[in-house]
């Protein structure tokens, strides 16, 4: 019966082609990326312990981190769903505000000093840790809020009500203790008395887990939906995809995480106040994200380094720095569209594997063609180390 | 709505043209059927008094002139738009109120006439999106990578590559889809389909834009597939060698209406199809 | 007392109801949420200050090149940061819009600084006399330009060439293409006219609250862009109705002592009107071909 096929020549890549190729078993991959991954906070640790890092820098890395959580949590919303909020910056702040009152008010009632939270005492590390995840929940029941409303507008009406929601959220948080009567946010002057908890390892250490986090759930069976939303919401939905659920979901995990940003930005500044979350920032954030590549997670890390670390680099020219900024994004976005990355990922078990295949950029085997472009898209959560 | 007291129980209605539904078929709920289903866009009426019912493992076509509102039919048929007038059941179950995504979860599933693939992403995964609802990991499961994730991925790749043989596609499981011949991308959409186990299939112009040959696989493959999965395939085609060839029975629409309906034999020699196709002959 | 917060809301309404034309338009056409408009008006403020303030030019004057200025900028813009990137993928055009407003603020603080600068009075004439009622003269002129400026733009979007050009871009680029529309031309006319209006803004904001300042752009073009986007973005009464209702809102909460909260109430009442109707007041509803 089907004996006659169509003879479609691609080169594909079959059972058939070129012998078994040897591949990583997953528990092997898992385990070389983690090895790396502690390697690396380690290294990191020491050069700080030793002096190599100053105090200075190792704040500025903080920061690298922050925005990296950043760009790769705003990155589910608009590379992997293919919408486009402008209020990334609503979340953060929510989360930011969320777990410095939560700290705040938790150390107080517990007795956790400050300076528990430098040295890191467990009971320190216990509050910080469910500070950050209260700050994420914070910023989820805001995505919950705005996404259910948000979630039904097409396109640029979505990025506008984010936008909108960010800025209320911005305002609320200027002016609630009028409102209330106690002072909770501490206004336009700012929270203060923020234990200074984050560092290194611990921002760090956040990076690592969101980038697994998002890994893992971007390759499973929910990750392919919200994928399948973004090619073609139409067919997504006849294919049997929950489009409300699946939208709602990708906005709330990309909230959650810009919320344990914003708690673990709160703990390296000290003070908050609701200006610093405002439009500009919610821009910043995007900017990161398509410049480094739209569902690129490692084009999104590489990006929020850079554009953290050269406003701090190019401080002595600080007139001129937003100018360059500016030329610098138009250039960019004239001379490639898609972003430094476009939608490559890259993956360390990958380039091992082809170690052990011997299988070189250089070196032309029957490598498929179609099968690169494929591998080409992989997301990967050592991306950005 | 007249049936929102129907919405979830079947409901056995009377079957008006029982001698379409092939023999085998005949006494059982139909598989899908609709009643009396009709649309309006603004004032013009696109679609009216559409009936069907179809038996469990029936192949159907419908044929018609372009803008004749078959494409409609199936939008109909599963949601995408919400009819004016009438009623749908999928095994008995009135698919009012449904959304799109529920009512494949019914059992319908569909292709597109203009392809709608999830072009970035790869066959296999495109594959495993329309395995989503009958996969049961939990979120948790699977961002965490408990061995629940591993061993349902593992399972569901295997009948995903089982599924890709039908058309042995199977060494293209790695490759984009949007970057696959059109042949292959309409085989495809099929194949997806049918991975979210539908009872019925509805193909869009499955052979739109293939050569006789690729058309001649297709035939054979779209028999195999009702044979081998046992599901009822309602198609809309132009290729008048696939329809007759394959279809057991055949509707004909024009202007929102079908004007004809039986076997492909009847429907070749009903004057009335051939003036909807050729126009009225002039007697002098 | 009524009747002043009630010109008030005309006033402020009006002038973002010109800028929201602006955004309108280039949305309409070439469906981009031009990010660098409201930083047009901007540039418009200074060049009035710059006439009147350092050359001591005549008002008149100021306002001629203000809106020339304006003009230029904007087809300037949409030359050299957008024409390019037609093809692109509208996200990328529209980050090259941010690029677009960060030069420009960035630009006029580096050359005129980061404090505002005060800009001169258009005229000696403060008040009118109307009936027994004494209304202040910006407030008048403002509406009556803002409604003067609106039925032209719908005259000429109606009744012109150039104007059944853009319409027929907005439709379908490639369609008008072949139909023999030079849509280059009619998209930066688009620009022209929009950028104009916004120069007539800038105008009537400087005489209204007599300053300019690098960041000015921001806040009033993301508020005339809601009210674009309250109204129905791509429609020209939907433009001028929402800007009328982002005008009112605000005055009518800084009357009732609310001050703080205005920003938050016009945020808060697109997002009502954006559930009710998800393409705004005026806006029409697109559905996907399936």
């Amino acid at each position: 019966m089907s004996e006659k096929r169509p003879i479609i020549s691609m080169g594909g890549r079959g059972p058939a082609s070129g012998g078994a190729r040897r591949t990583l078993p997953m528990p092997a991959r898992y385990a070389i990326n983690a090895v790396v991954v502690l390697v690396l906070l380690i290294l990191g640790e020491l050069m700080i312990d030793g002096g190599a890092i100053n105090r200075y820098q190792s704040t500025v890395l903080e920061q690298v981190g922050i925005y990296i959580i950043l760009a790769v949590s705003l990155n589910i919303a608009t590379g992997y769903l293919g919408q486009l909020p402008l209020g990334h910056a609503g979340f953060m702040s929510m989360g930011a505000y969320g777990c410095s009152i939560f700290i705040i008010r938790v150390s107080e009632a517990l007795g956790v000093g400050a300076r528990d939270f430098v040295t890191g005492t467990p009971m320190a590390l216990v509050v910080v840790v469910a500070g950050l995840i209260v700050g994420g929940l914070c910023a989820a029941v805001a995505g919950i809020i705005i996404g259910i409303p948000a979630l039904r507008l097409k396109g640029d009406y979505l990025a506008i009500i984010t936008l909108a929601f960010a800025e209320i959220i911005r305002v609320v948080m200027l002016n609630i203790d009028d409102v209330l009567g106690f002072e909770l946010t501490g206004g336009a002057a700012g929270l203060t008395g923020i234990p200074g908890f984050s560092s290194f390892l611990l921002v760090f250490g956040c990076v690592a887990v969101v980038c697994f986090l998002i890994h893992t759930m971007m390759k499973s069976r929910h990750g392919r939906a919200i994928l399948a939303i973004r090619d073609n919401e139409i067919a997504a939905e006849a294919t049997g995809v929950n489009t409300t659920y699946y939208k709602t979901l990708a906005f709330v995990v990309s909230a959650f995480f810009a919320g344990v940003a914003g708690g673990l930005y709160a703990g390296c500044v000290g003070v908050l106040q609701p200006a610093v979350f405002g439009f500009m920032k919610s821009i910043e954030i995007l900017v990161m994200v398509v410049l480094g590549g739209m569902g690129s997670m490692l084009g999104s890390a590489i990006s929020a380094t850079v554009l953290t670390i050269l406003p701090e680099a190019l401080r002595a020219f600080s007139e001129y720095r937003m100018i360059a900024y500016a030329v610098v994004l138009i250039i960019v976005m004239i001379f490639r569209p898609q972003g430094l990355l476009g939608s490559y990922d890259f993956s360390l078990s990958r380039i091992i594997e082809r170690v052990m295949n011997r299988d070189f950029p250089w070196s032309k085997k029957d490598a498929a063609p179609a099968a690169d472009v494929a591998e080409g898209k992989e997301v990967s959560a050592d991306a950005e180390r | 709505m007249p049936s929102d007291k129907k919405k979830h129980r079947p409901v056995l209605v009377q079957v008006e043209t029982p001698n379409l539904i092939p023999e085998r078929d005949l006494g059982t709920i139909p598989v899908l059927q609709a009643e009396h289903l009709g649309i309006d866009f603004g004032g013009l009426t696109a679609v009216d008094d559409f009936n069907i019912a179809m038996g469990r493992t029936e192949i159907s076509g419908l044929i018609g002139p372009n803008g004749a509102g078959k494409t409609t039919i199936f939008n109909l048929l599963t949601n995408v738009y919400k009819p004016t007038r009438g009623t749908v059941l999928i095994d008995g179950y009135d698919t009012a109120g449904k959304s799109v995504a529920e009512v494949n979860r019914m059992g319908i599933a569909r292709t597109f006439q203009n392809i709608r693939l999830f072009s970035k992403m790869t066959v296999e995964e495109n594959v495993l999106v329309g395995f989503g609802n009958t996969m049961s990991t939990h979120l948790i499961t699977d961002m965490l990578r408990l061995p629940g994730h591993w061993k349902q991925e593992a399972e569901f790749r295997e009948r995903a590559l089982g599924l890709l043989d039908i058309f042995d596609m199977r060494k293209y499981a790695d490759t984009l889809a949007g970057n696959l011949p059109y042949g292959a991308q309409r085989r495809l959409e099929i194949l997806r389909a049918l991975a979210t186990g539908p009872k019925v299939l509805l193909l869009d112009e499955p052979a739109a834009g293939m050569n006789p040959a690729e058309t001649e696989e297709l035939m054979e493959n779209i028999q195999k597939i009702r044979d081998e999965l046992q599901i009822a395939i309602l198609l809309i085609e132009h290729d008048m060698s696939l329809v007759m060839g394959v279809c057991e029975v055949v509707g004909v629409l024009d202007y929102g209406k079908i004007i004809a309906k039986g076997t492909p034999e009847q429907i070749q020699n009903d004057p009335r199809v051939i003036e909807a196709y050729l126009g009225k002959q002039e007697v002098k | 007392m009524f009747i002043t917060q009630v010109l008030n809301g005309l006033q402020l309404g009006s002038i973002y109801a010109l800028v929201a034309l602006g955004y309108t338009m280039v949305y309409g056409i070439i469906l981009l949420l031009n990010f660098a408009h409201g930083d047009i008006i901007m540039v418009g403020a200074y060049v009035s200050w710059l006439v009147m303030a350092q050359l001591g030019l005549p008002p008149v004057l100021a306002i001629v090149l203000s809106v020339a200025a304006c003009t230029l900028v904007g087809v300037l813009i949409d030359k050299v940061a957008y024409a390019p990137l037609r093809n692109a993928p509208r996200l990328s055009i529209l980050i090259t819009a941010i690029g677009v407003s960060y030069f420009l603020e960035n630009g006029a603080q580096l050359v005129f600084g980061a404090d505002a600068k005060v800009v001169p009075a258009y005229t000696d004439l403060t008040t009118i006399q109307l009936g027994g009622l004494s209304l202040s003269f910006p407030s008048v002129l403002t509406v009556l330009v803002t409604i003067a400026a609106t039925v032209a733009l719908t005259l000429v979007v109606q009744k012109t060439k150039l104007g059944k050009a853009m319409r027929a871009v907005s439709e379908d680029m490639g369609a008008a293409r072949l139909m023999g529309i030079n849509v280059n031309s009619t998209i930066s006319f688009t620009f022209a006219v929009g950028s104009a209006l916004a120069g007539i803004g800038a105008v009537l904001y400087a005489m209204a609250y007599t300053q300019a300042n690098p960041t000015m752009g921001m806040m009033l073009g993301t508020k005339a862009f809601v009210a674009a986007v309250l109204g129905g973005i791509g429609s020209i009464p939907g433009a001028v109705v929402g800007g009328l209702m982002v005008g009112f809102a605000e005055v009518f909460v800084t009357a009732i002592g609310l001050s703080v909260w205005k920003d938050a109430v016009v945020f808060l009442l697109l997002i009502i009107v954006l559930v009710v109707r998800p393409t705004g007041i005026f806006g029409r509803t697109m559905s996907e071909k399936v």
